[in-house]
């Protein structure tokens, strides 16, 4: 039991999990599977977005969605409309969420909690309604059609899925590291104390605005950039991918997955991913599912597959411990500590 | 060390904080005590800079720091608890206290895309820092524990490592011995007395007299915000003005 | 100057409806402490309901409008016994999760069995009256005094009984209420049963003259939301005032400035207050 238990949490796992995403258009039973992941892929690079902001800095950012067809938006603009290439277009993705995500940042902020989470469902709409009506900028409720896709300057198509499929892959895996090197760093426990508490966080000498701009803007250029890649792939949007209700997919998938953890992102996104296509009918009606399963989720396991599975064998290390009390020096812990913080 | 000159902090028409001058001498243990609703927090959370005070002035070490943000506060050496202990559940210890020295490192963001050498070193010195304040509160066998798995005591005593990881002058703690049994509390008077003699002043809030009273060097009176009384246990304990308070408010003594 | 007495008129029939939801919005918030997102969905919940006892039951107008007030209202207590009790130990952020799922799932229910058209609710009240050059169609004449009269009796509730003094008492703190020694539990569900009759109601009021859909709540309750930022949360005056601040805001600025933007209206100037004044309008020094 425990052999297993080490195995999921050791870096071991994570070689497992890459050599899988790496041979999996090999094995998928069909084309379309292939792209069903790098949707997926694109979505849980948005999710480790929101991890940020909202697992490691506690503060419930509601207007995710909104930065992702921000970015999406800004690729097809600028591909369709001023005939940018790809690859400028969604730099300037990440570039525009950064400065938007900014400003929204440094006025919505200064809001404690609820303030923030309405402030914030509030900046979401008002993205919508703009996507929705400045027709002249955005083609209105038409939505924009013939986004250009990556340019593979004649080496790669990106056009085709398998391809698409690894690019797809490597922005993944740079998004989970950079992720992983900011969690267990002094700027992502710098904001796991101000999740905690904005006072407790003060009275270390932490400036709370600073942090979480910070921590705001990096999940807005997640987003953005997640919102390019799919405007990449798709190549076709419209103002419904600002809908508060994507915002909310993006929330089940961190709260299944484990909130403030750096796998749940990811295992959120694949297990609700993987279970929708498991019953074709459902997406539509998916909220019926989805609703109670978040109710459920906070009231009964709060901290999601990931997070509980940390705590139990994290307590169960700490449980044996004592056991050779004597030998343990403060540096053993502090070795170990380091490594339960690295495999979170 | 600490010199506040006429506080006051107003909510509305109240006034929490009237009107307080008082000196705090470096290397001692003051005391705030006074009933409850006497404006001890709010005095606290002032000095610290968690809010801006209605007018006066607080000058620590001879720096006028009124209104100042509290983290800046922080950086210049005041570090505080507060009466609930707040810490992140999901981890151990150790790791809660390695935050506590962010104060006095330089690394950003970039540092930790790159990975610099900086970074690096001041991670170490952090979980160096945090040993050793673990060591301080001499709960050092148990940093691997997770926060949910202690005591109310130990707790306590990760708050005040906390506190002492920021490398404060000046240590402000609200009601330390508040839901712990006497016995522990003799100890934490015991760590409290640790804290001063490594050069460090102590400012703290407490209900329990007899703790107070051994322990403190200087105790200032609080009641509806207003200084009523200061100086030392003995001239506390028969001034006729502090009995009038308490006495109006029996209860909260014991409290 | 007529027009403007149309619009202001106009801006009086959305306050009212606004303000009716903002009001259970805010008792709520007194008694969760966060911000129940799933009040939006009580209110489409409501629509629809009235609108199957009219259309599908064939029942009367008025009918209808209890029947949906009397369901939601029930609806909206489960929610709080269900859900938000077992959470009340639970960091907010909990909460506005679980609120959310709540609206997910009222949203896909009404989606599976109504489908996601649009619906138009009719009305027995087809009249329009006339005051001199002022056009009132009937149905909103019985907006403005069937709003006013439930916020009329909801006061003299909430000041003449024991459980609205309570409820009061808790919307601006929640401390208080436990001194008086009132059972938090029936106070609670006391709220929540309001608070859901009332958006129902509104709904009810609101739907003959907008469409019935699967997503009418979602707009409604971001306004409610702005509403008892401007009035202060746990404020039952600040909801009414903040309603029809909003509704004529909405009615003016759509008919002088841009009808295209009229429903940002609400949220430019939230996001405007909040950039000045991070706490709200009204609210008051807190410690």
């Amino acid at each position: 039991m425990d052999r297993i238990a080490n195995f999921f949490a050791s870096p071991a796992m994570k070689v497992v999990l890459l050599a899988f995403a790496l041979i999996f258009p090999l094995i998928a039973g069909s084309e379309y599977q292939i792209y069903v992941m790098a949707l997926a892929f694109i979505w849980a690079i948005a999710v480790y977005g929101l991890n940020i902001i909202t697992g490691f800095c506690g503060q419930l950012n509601l207007a995710h969605g909104g930065f992702f067809a921000i970015g999406a938006y800004v690729v097809a603009i600028l591909t369709v409309d001023h005939g940018w290439a790809f690859w400028p277009a969604f730099v300037a993705s990440g570039v525009f969420s950064a400065v938007f995500g900014f400003l929204v940042g440094i006025v919505s902020l200064r809001l404690k909690e609820h303030y923030f989470a309405i402030f914030t469902l509030c900046v979401g709409f008002i993205i919508y309604l703009l996507l929705d009506k400045w027709e002249a900028l955005t083609h209105g409720s038409l939505g924009i059609i013939n986004i250009a896709p990556p340019e593979g300057f004649g080496l790669i198509d990106f056009t085709r899925t398998i391809p698409f499929y690894y690019l797809v892959l490597f922005f993944l895996v740079l998004a989970i590291v950079l992720v992983s090197r900011i969690s267990s760093s002094l700027v992502g426990r710098t904001f796991l104390a101000i999740r905690i508490s904005d006072d407790l966080a003060q009275s270390l000498g932490i400036n709370l605005m600073r942090n979480k701009v910070l921590a705001f803007v990096l999940s807005t250029v997640y987003a953005g950039l997640a919102g390019g890649l799919y405007a990449g792939v798709v190549r076709f949007i419209g103002p419904a991918e600002a809908e508060v209700v994507h915002t909310f997919d993006i929330i089940t998938y961190l709260l299944v997955g484990g909130i403030g953890t750096l796998m749940g992102p990811l295992v959120g996104t694949m297990a609700i991913t993987w279970l929708t296509q498991a019953v074709q009918s459902f997406e539509e009606y998916r909220m019926i599912v989805f609703g109670p399963l978040l109710v459920l989720l906070v009231i009964f396991m709060p901290k999601g597959v990931v997070g509980t599975f940390l705590t139990w064998r994290g307590r169960r290390l700490a449980s044996k411990a004592p056991a050779k009390e004597g030998q343990t020096r403060v540096g053993d812990s502090a070795t170990s500590s380091k490594e339960a913080s690295d495999n979170a | 060390m600490l010199k506040i000159n006429n506080l006051t902090k107003r909510f509305g028409g109240l006034a929490a904080v009237n009107d307080v001058s008082v000196e705090f001498a470096a290397g001692q243990i003051n005391a705030i005590i006074g009933p409850n609703g006497a404006g001890k927090t709010t005095f606290f959370n002032l000095v610290a800079g968690a809010m801006p005070p209605t007018s006066g002035s607080i000058e620590f070490n001879g720096m006028d720091v009124t209104g100042m943000a509290p983290d800046r506060i922080a950086r210049l050496g005041i570090a505080r608890t507060f009466q609930t202990t707040k810490l992140f559940e999901q981890s151990t210890v150790l790791d809660n206290l390695i935050v506590g020295h962010r104060l006095r490192t330089q690394s950003r963001l970039w540092d930790v895309i790159i990975n610099s050498k900086r970074l690096r070193d001041e991670e170490k010195k952090c979980r160096a820092k945090a040993a050793e304040v673990l060591d301080f509160v001499g709960l050092s066998h148990i940093g691997h524990r997770y926060i949910a798995d202690t005591t109310q005591e130990e707790r306590k005593r990760v708050a005040f490592a906390l506190a002492m990881a920021t490398d404060p002058e000046l240590v402000l703690l609200d009601e330390p011995a508040g839901g712990i049994n006497p016995e522990e509390t003799e100890n934490l008077a015991a760590l409290i007395r640790k804290m001063v003699d490594h050069g460090i002043t102590v400012c703290l809030i407490e209900h329990k007299m007899d703790m107070i009273m051994s322990l403190a060097d200087k105790i200032m009176v609080l009641d509806h915000g207003e200084k009523i009384a200061e100086g030392t246990p003995e001239q506390i304990k028969t001034n006729p003005v502090v009995i009038e308070a308490y006495l109006g408010s029996e209860e909260d003594v014991e409290a | 100057m007529d027009a403007f007495l149309q619009q202001a008129l106009n801006g009086l029939t959305l306050g009212s409806i606004y303000g009716l939801v903002a009001l259970g919005l805010t008792l709520v918030y007194g008694i969760l402490h966060v911000p129940n997102f799933a009040h939006g969905a009580l209110y489409m919940v409501g629509a629809y309901i009235s609108y199957y006892i009219m259309v599908d039951l064939g029942l009367n107008y008025w009918i209808a409008m209890l029947g949906a007030g009397l369901f939601v209202a029930v609806l909206s207590v489960l929610c709080e016994r269900l859900v938000f009790h077992p959470l009340r130990h639970a960091p907010p952020i909990h909460d506005k999760i679980a609120a959310i799922g709540i609206l997910l799932f009222l949203e896909a229910v009404v989606q599976m069995h109504w489908g996601s058209d649009f619906r138009r609710m009719p009305t027995p009240y087809t009249g329009i009256l006339e005051f001199g050059g002022l056009v009132l169609p009937a149905q909103r004449l019985l907006i403005i005094v069937g709003a006013f009269s439930i916020m009329g009796a909801l006061h003299l509730y909430l000041k003449k009984t024991m459980t609205g003094s309570t409820i009061i008492a808790m919307a601006q703190n929640r401390e208080g209420a436990f001194l008086v020694g009132i059972d938090a539990n029936r106070v609670a569900m006391m709220t929540f049963a309001i608070a859901g009759f009332l958006a129902a109601v509104g709904a009810s009021l609101f739907a003959p003259i907008n469409l019935v859909y699967p997503a009418m709540g979602h707009l409604v309750i971001m306004k409610a939301f702005v509403i008892i930022i401007l009035g202060g949360m746990g404020s039952i005056p600040g909801a009414i005032v903040g309603g029809l601040i909003i509704g004529f805001a909405e009615a003016l600025g759509g008919y002088y400035v841009s009808s295209t933007y009229k429903d940002l209206i609400a949220f430019v100037l939230l996001v405007v207050i909040l950039s000045i004044k991070p706490t709200g309008l009204f609210t008051k020094g807190v410690r």
